[in-house]
């Protein structure tokens, strides 16, 4: 018997670009996440054709995640058309024959960085978040050990002394993006570098959400219908972003997440961060037989 | 009741009606081949201010760190006279060994690196204690780091500054507000005013006299220094070679002391 005889017939790459062992790894600490809400599972990071921090922990999640069926929308700052976005999006449909799509309502999975799309998930969605860094605790304990103990020991008092810091230097707490939270009562995670307008969509939402960073090794999920509670004082109430009154100077739309777009003479104006919703508003005043899901937020306010 | 290994040593006077605060029998502990701790007993009586004394490697820090539980001796006693505690509280699990020592036992280490979290702010420490005891609301948490710091005689104005940007007293002060923050039923001060200069020295010494009259606040104060020993303690403990060689009230330590070393001790100071 010759080695050769041994081995399988040579092939360009695995399905789904990653190979079978890295894939049931991906897979074993994908389903420990579930079972505890929060947690960060450590996993063997495989390299993959990006460079550690463009989202590669977000990458292997969704790569291993893919079926040929999959429709998948990748966003990068609320756009789809993004470089970082549209290339990923196009390698995942690449190695896995999976459909690519801007529009949310369509989509089976969504990898995204910084934003959750405006239209509500469901639950046959699975959202994908890429995360630089998964640990809530490294601003006040830098001793990762000592990090692990506390997440053990549920000793998240330090954390508020953070937000503590931010209202006694600035009035108000300054933390915009990764805000903390609880998830199930127990585990406190970073929700990636989402807005705090995004953090309540992540609070008993039907859809399932993982959070991977890739160069850190560690992922961790939202199971669908899961308390995510961001860290308050108990006198001063948490409050997202004040872009309710904000109006999209090309859709028109009201009452979503803005970026602000400065102008020559000074000024500013402000245009959808989700910019496929943006599009579809776009297209429906033309006329066009678009529908626009249901969305988090109701009139710039998340009903409870 | 206490377990004395000299016979020179002199048993402490029972003055007291009171059953002690805090009751150490018989710790020991070994690193490798350092005996640090010899069959150490110790008893502290509520609202008692008691000193230890001894050269550097005498096993008085090592003593102080078992108090405040951070390292666990090969063998020995530790019971605190408290409502919900009872039993050996070296048997205690890390867990809760964290919030005993976060709720009833308060420390200021010589070193405020120690204690302190050096870049946050000097009320953002204070108020860090009563987090992870588990206050939640901001003017509550606000308000008692205000308090513990004015009792600790901390300028207020400079509450939110950085206990990085300042003096080695105002070190000590932010630490000592830390400390008492929660009203702890006792009190570790490890070589408090070591490396402070004499006035400065004689300010914080003046602090912790005062919160001791206040508040009759149960003290262990460690120092190799006899003159902050002889203005805080009510009674002392003389320490060599991880033994307990003599101890006594404190005039009766440094009027009549029996021990060789004690002799040595009392005499040397200039």
């Amino acid at each position: 018997m010759t080695i050769a005889a041994l081995t399988k017939p040579w092939q360009a790459l695995s399905y789904g670009f990653l190979d079978a062992s890295a894939k049931r790894e991906l897979r074993r600490k994908m389903l420990k996440a579930i079972a505890v809400p929060g947690c960060q599972m450590p996993y063997a990071s495989r390299e993959v054709p990006m460079a550690r921090g463009w989202g590669t922990g977000g990458l292997q999640v969704t790569l291993t995640l893919l079926r040929p069926s999959s429709v998948v929308k990748v966003i990068d700052q609320g756009a789809d058309d993004s470089v970082n976005a549209a290339s990923i999006r196009s390698f995942l449909s690449k190695v896995s024959g999976a459909t690519e799509t801007w529009d949310t309502t369509a989509a089976t999975i969504l990898q995204s960085r910084h934003r959750i799309p405006e239209e509500r998930l469901r639950a046959d969605q699975v959202l994908v978040l890429q995360v630089p860094n998964p640990e809530p605790l490294r601003p006040v304990e830098p001793n990762m050990s000592i990090a692990r103990q506390m997440h053990a020991d549920a000793d998240y008092g330090r954390l508020w002394l953070i937000l503590y810091e931010q209202i006694v230097r600035s009035g108000r707490v300054m933390q915009g993006a990764a805000y903390p939270s609880l998830v199930n009562g127990r585990h406190v995670m970073t929700p990636s570098p989402i807005p705090r307008w995004d953090v309540p969509k992540l609070h008993m939402a039907q859809h399932l959400t993982f959070l991977s960073a890739g160069r850190e090794k560690r992922l961790y999920a939202v199971p669908p219908f899961t308390r995510v509670e961001p860290l308050v004082f108990s006198d001063i109430p948490y409050q997202v972003e004040d872009h309710a009154a904000l109006t999209c100077h090309r859709s028109g739309l009201r009452g979503y997440f803005m970026n602000e777009i400065p102008q020559d003479d000074g000024s500013a104006q402000f245009e959808l961060s989700d910019s496929h919703l943006g599009i579809k508003a776009i297209r429906q005043a033309e006329g066009s037989a678009v529908e626009i899901g249901p969305t988090w937020y109701e009139n710039g306010k998340m009903p409870q | 009741m206490i377990a004395i290994d000299t016979a020179l040593a002199l048993q402490a006077p029972q003055l007291m009606t009171t059953p002690p605060l805090l009751t150490m029998a018989g710790v020991s502990r070994r690193y490798g081949d350092v005996v640090a701790l010899q069959d150490v007993s110790a008893t502290v009586y509520p609202g008692e201010v008691l000193g230890i004394v001894g050269e550097s490697g005498s096993g008085k820090s090592t003593l102080l760190r078992m108090m405040n539980l951070e390292d666990t001796p090969d063998a020995g006693d530790y019971r605190l006279a408290l409502p919900d505690l009872s039993g050996n509280l070296f048997d205690l699990d890390r867990f809760a060994r964290r919030m005993l020592c976060a709720t009833r036992i308060g420390i200021v280490y010589q070193n405020p690196h120690l204690g302190l979290l050096m870049k946050h702010t000097s009320s953002g420490n204070v108020a860090e204690r009563l987090l992870i005891a588990g206050e939640r609301s901001f003017a509550t948490l606000r308000g008692r780091a205000r308090e513990a710091l004015g009792a600790s005689e901390f300028p207020l104005e400079r509450m939110d500054a950085r206990p990085i940007e300042l003096s080695g007293g105002m070190q000590q002060r932010v630490q000592l507000a830390k400390a008492i923050a929660l009203e702890p039923a006792l009190l570790l001060l490890d070589e408090p005013t070591t490396g402070l200069d004499v006035s400065v020295q004689a300010l914080v010494l003046d602090t912790l006299k005062r919160l001791q009259r206040d508040r009759a606040i149960t003290m262990v104060i460690v120092s190799h220094d006899l003159g902050v020993i002889r203005t805080m303690a009510d009674r002392v403990m003389v320490m060599r070679r991880g033994r307990v060689v003599e101890q006594g009230l404190a005039d009766q330590i440094f009027q009549d002391p029996q021990h060789e070393y004690t002799q040595q001790l009392v005499h040397a100071k200039l």
